[in-house]
């Protein structure tokens, strides 16, 4: 290794914590995220495929404590790539870059995939569990 | 250049320059992503009115022209849209270029074969065969 005691620019150690850093990476994150899940669409559309038996253990499968926190994962990833996806669609077209709108916006995304989730789920509830 | 190189260096940079196909990627992405928005609060709709489903029921609606029509129209997205994303986080950060240019096929491919399985399921549901 070559010395590098030069200076270097500072990453994100050095900056103090903001919404916007993780409204962009938590973007990532369930993007790659939701990359994988499509795969539980294409599992569950195969299994229907398949005829009623593996269907019927597709349930039991995704009806399962962890196949439930997959699901919980998968639409929380879901919602939030949803809210924050919109954001940047509504940004490409250059508006909401002052720097009080950035936030304010970021914060949107996060609660609105947080509320969205939540409804989702007391349906579920309500309809008598899932699965 | 060479005294004995005769031919024009423009004749060697034609072809190199831009294909003025540099925003495409951007736009494929953004494009994938608005259908994604409608296609994707429909799927979750569709899931949740099939929540205590069976067989039959769930075989049924999928069946149904347009639902298996929109979730041919979901699958493809999904994965294309998928396939975009994966390349741009590849490329920021993996810096070993054979392995960047192996992961970068490997994706395409997967996405490629994951759409065409979920159409083919789609469509043996839809078409009952």
């Amino acid at each position: 290794m070559a010395d590098t005691r030069r200076p270097l620019s500072p990453h994100l150690q050095i900056y103090r914590w903001q919404v916007q850093m993780a409204s962009s990476i938590v973007h990532r994150v369930t993007g790659v995220a939701l990359a994988f899940g499509t795969l539980l669409v294409l599992w569950g559309l195969l299994e229907l495929a398949g005829g009623e038996r593996s269907f019927d253990q597709f349930k039991i499968c995704v009806g399962s404590p962890p196949g439930l926190l997959l699901l919980f994962g998968w639409s929380w990833a879901l919602f939030y790539h949803l809210c924050n996806g919109i954001r940047h669609l509504i940004q490409d077209t250059g508006a909401g870059y002052e720097i009080p709108q950035f936030v304010r916006s970021s914060w949107l995304a996060v609660i609105g995939s947080i509320v969205l989730t939540a409804l989702v789920w007391a349906y579920v509830l309500t309809a008598g569990g899932a699965a | 250049m060479s005294a004995n190189e005769l031919r024009d260096p423009l004749k060697a940079a034609r072809g190199l320059g831009s294909a003025q196909s540099g925003v495409a990627h951007w736009w494929t992405q953004r494009v994938t992503a608005a259908a994604l928005v409608a296609l994707g609060i429909w799927f979750v709709g569709l899931v949740l009115g099939l929540l205590h489903a069976d067989y039959a029921t769930a075989h049924y609606t999928i069946g149904r022209p347009w639902n298996a029509a929109l979730l041919i129209a979901f699958a493809i997205t999904a994965f294309w849209h998928a396939a975009l994303g994966l390349q741009v986080v590849i490329e920021d950060y993996v810096h070993t270029r054979w392995k960047e240019i192996s992961l970068l096929v490997l994706v395409k491919f997967l996405a490629v074969l994951g759409a065409l399985v979920s159409v083919l399921a789609v469509l043996r549901i839809a078409l009952g065969v």
